[in-house]
């Protein structure tokens, strides 16, 4: 062991399923567990929403509520939620000194004035014109500050006292992949002792669905286990809202203060395959192999999967060829999403080997059942459109030489 | 022999290539001249009609092809074109460059332009719904692209075959500082030998100035632009919006001693800070930021008095300058007054998230021609502000060290410290 192995000592979860590890595991263990979808607010498209949330548990302020539109609230919520699980949310010294890596997009833009402006448009030759009418007298001046990408982060220094440093990267996967991959590194090398990494994403909106729909990637018509949608109409991805922030800190800091931790990351490998050029699958099975793939062990491994027809399938060809590997696609029970799919995929995995047993199947014509040893979970994330990640994760007492 | 290593024992990170793209011009000497001769980048708006608007001025890149397409496409743009001469001067091979990439670029949005043709009347349904409708039998990969945020990176790395999962990242106005900060932080871990940090926005629309508008941030003082941003002047009112590009080949010494390569200078610290005060406005008492210089300090292994020139962050906004002050006169005390610090700003505006890249790249350029640009515009001093500004006039000086500040909104503080030589 290493005074800086990387140990995961605190989770913070939100999606449909609900809020906290106990009530994800609880819900995810339900052999199969049973999505929750609202079908009518967006059609034809599905999503999966949030739960109703008590934001006054982790926001307490309304001020500092109502500065924020829902995408940074669920994040501020979950940030907020690691740092209770690993017992360091009222601890000011240590927050202080925490270093922040948030993976993000764009906050919520405002729906009417975006309409108001649209009809207007039909009407009007002045285009650049009209928009300068509207937008100098209809936006809401703090509004800007709601969608910008880092003020996620900011929040969270804000309302956490999280303030060593703040980083946020973007990229939708890619981003959430890096976030957690650059943590690691920098507790690793001794740059950093503790840090908050992780992400949330809204999707309860039209410029959310919009971001995947230009790309033609939402699937249509009724709900379907996420590897199962290859033939139906529309691009296969259903998306869900919900946040997944981690507390990592070396080992020695841990110790230090006398936390156990669910798991430590061992290795963390990230690619940018050139799908347009290249086979997906070549990509993938390339980085499966850096992560010690396939190996004689049987390993389950929580997959982030989009649902994206391309990906899912190149997805499926090299890790369901792999007869070690379980693959367990919470996607599909949770809805994708975003830039917090790396994030959620580590926690999964992370709670697996800290419970010591595995998902049920998710998916029974596409998932092998598994009985064997979680002390090793793999946690992947293949992007719909780009960027692809695995991390190992491990039990927090494996030696640092298997890390 | 030279030394490899910093005072912690890790490998110094050296600067190999330079590339400058901003308001003033294409590339770092017509940048430098322009620079040095105290020439203002701002003017006019031309890009979108002003009606309507208080602010009528900027520093917008209006002469790249790619100017008039959208945010995403100029972006890519200016950071294509800093990069090709970064990496030029580098003398590292331009479609293998064989490290990772960091970029600073602006959060991305779909335009307006295209909003406006997702929607045509007569569809059931609200406006919002004609526009997913649209968009679902679209099937434009360019207008996908142009509105997923890891487009530009990794357009980029398939340019200049940069190494991995490229790293997009924003930290406000601080973030050209931070993408310097990832390169360093990852030679220092030996993951590379190399690193392309960038810092690109080329993302000045309506609606962008219009949002920094509402929050009272810009100066309107649109009679004559180039007189507009006048940092550290009693009469500042705002900043000028505008565009940029830097981008900034990082090596170990080590790799770039071997290989032979001209060293431009060194990048020996990093110090950031998150404010949790606001949103937008600084603690009272200038805490994050001092910590943030204290940091870069400390992580460069140097004193304060080695300092010997500033580049500020200077946005002539009342408040930032005012705090820059604060926090400049707390760590380096009465000898604030000796050191000369000045504002890029107050000819190229704020680039945003290219800022903390291109002001970095003047600063290598300061202490390698021994020359310290100007803050122009500076007729009316601000009596509270007692700094010496380097006024109106560039200054020849021997500086070896140089601190270069970032302050972005969403409490980010961000400072680097670069030196000419190895220390």
């Amino acid at each position: 062991m290493n005074s800086n192995d990387v140990l995961i000592t605190g989770i913070g979860l939100v999606s449909s399923l609900g809020e906290g590890i106990d009530a994800h595991w609880q819900k995810l263990a339900v052999d199969p567990p049973a999505p929750v979808i609202d079908d009518s607010r967006f059609p034809p498209y599905l999503v999966h929403p949030l739960p109703v949330i008590d934001w006054g548990l982790q926001i307490p302020k309304r001020g500092d509520q109502r500065q924020m539109e829902t995408w940074q609230r669920l994040g501020t919520y979950a940030a907020g939620l690691a740092l209770d699980d690993a017992g360091l949310k009222a601890d000011e010294a240590l927050c202080s000194t925490m270093d922040m890596v948030v993976a993000a997009g764009g906050g919520e833009r405002d729906e009417t004035v975006d309409t108001t402006i649209l009809e207007a448009s039909t009407t009007r030759n002045d285009r650049g014109v009209l928009l300068n009418e509207k937008l100098t007298t209809e936006l809401r001046p703090t509004l800007f500050l709601a969608q910008l990408s880092n003020l996620l982060a900011g929040n969270i220094s804000i309302v956490h006292k999280v303030t060593g440093s703040s980083r946020t990267f973007m990229g939708e996967e890619g981003a959430g992949v890096a976030a957690v991959e650059t943590a690691a590194a920098r507790i690793r090398s001794g740059q950093s002792s503790h840090m908050l990494v992780g992400a949330a994403f809204q999707t309860e909106h039209y410029d959310m669905l919009l971001g995947y729909e230009l790309g033609g990637y939402l699937h249509r018509g009724p709900w379907k286990p996420v590897w199962q949608r290859g033939g139906s109409e529309g691009g296969g991805v259903i998306t869900g809202s919900g946040g997944a922030f981690l507390v990592l800190e070396s080992r020695e800091h841990a110790e230090k203060r006398g936390r156990k931790a669910y798991a430590q990351l061992g290795p963390i490998v990230s690619g940018r395959a050139r799908r347009r050029k290249e086979s997906l699958s070549d990509a993938l099975s390339a980085l499966a192999a850096k992560t010690g793939l396939p190996g004689q062990k049987p390993i389950l491994a929580v997959s982030g999967v989009s649902g994206a027809h391309a990906a899912t399938a190149a997805e499926k060809d090299v890790f369901g060829a792999f007869p070690s590997v379980a693959l367990r696609g919470f996607t599909g029970i949770t809805g994708h999403m975003k830039e917090a799919q790396f994030p959620f995929a580590v926690a999964l995995a992370a709670l697996a080997v800290n419970n010591g047993s595995a998902y049920p199947v998710f998916d029974s014509e596409n998932e092998r059942p598994f009985d064997g040893d979680t002390s090793t979970v793999l946690a992947t994330t293949v992007g719909y459109h780009q960027f692809e990640g695995i991390a190992r994760v491990l039990a927090a007492d494996t030696p640092g030489d298997d890390a | 022999m030279t030394k490899l290593t910093d005072h912690l024992g890790r490998p110094i990170v050296a600067v190999t290539g330079i590339g400058i793209v901003t308001s003033l011009g294409v590339g770092k000497q017509d940048n430098w001249n322009a620079l040095t001769s105290g020439r203002s980048g701002i003017h006019p708006i031309t890009r979108f009609p002003t009606d309507h608007l208080n602010t009528t001025i900027c520093g917008t890149i209006d002469f790249l092809a790619s100017s008039s397409k959208g945010a995403t496409a100029l972006t890519y743009e200016l950071a294509e074109t800093a990069a090709r001469e970064a990496i030029g001067e580098s003398g590292l091979p331009s479609e293998d460059f064989g490290g990772p990439l960091f970029l600073a670029s602006p959060p991305v949005e779909l335009d307006w332009a295209d909003r406006f043709n997702l929607y045509a009347p007569g569809h059931s349904g609200t406006a919002t719904d004609t526009v997913l409708e649209i968009a679902r039998g679209l099937n434009s990969q360019d207008i996908f692209e142009a509105a997923q945020f890891g487009t530009i990176a990794d357009r980029l790395a398939d340019e200049f075959g940069t190494r991995g999962l490229p790293i997009t990242l924003s930290t406000a106005c601080a973030s050209g500082a931070t993408a310097i900060q990832l390169g360093v932080e990852a030679i220092r871990r030996g993951e590379s030998e190399r690193a392309l940090s960038i810092g690109a926005d080329g993302s000045v629309t309506a609606e962008a100035l219009i949002r920094f508008s509402l929050l009272s941030a810009l100066s309107t003082q649109n009679d004559i632009p180039e007189k507009a941003s006048k940092p550290f002047s009693r009469d500042r009112d705002g900043f000028v919006i505008a565009e940029g590009a830097a981008a900034l080949v990082l090596e170990s010494l080590e790799a770039a001693l071997a290989r032979g390569a001209t060293v431009l200078g060194i990048l020996s610290g990093c110090g950031e800070r998150a404010d949790d005060f606001h949103r937008t406005r600084s603690k009272p008492d200038g805490s994050p930021a001092i910590a943030a210089v204290r940091a870069a300090l400390a992580d460069a292994g140097l004193s304060e008095d080695r300092i010997g020139y500033v580049n500020a962050h200077g946005t002539s906004t009342p408040e930032n300058d005012k705090m820059e002050h604060l926090s400049l006169s707390t760590v380096f005390g009465e000898r604030i007054r000796d050191i000369p610090v000045s504002s890029n700003k107050s000819m190229i505006g704020h680039t945003l998230s290219a800022a903390g890249a291109v002001e970095a790249a003047f600063s290598l350029m300061t202490m390698r021609e021994g020359v310290i640009p100007p803050t122009i515009n500076y007729d009316h001093p601000d009596p509270s502000i007692e700094l010496d500004v380097v006024p109106n006039v560039k200054r020849s000086a021997d500086v070896s060290s140089v601190l270069s500040n970032s302050f972005g909104f969403g409490g980010q503080n961000t400072c680097l410290v670069l030196a000419r030589e190895p220390v």
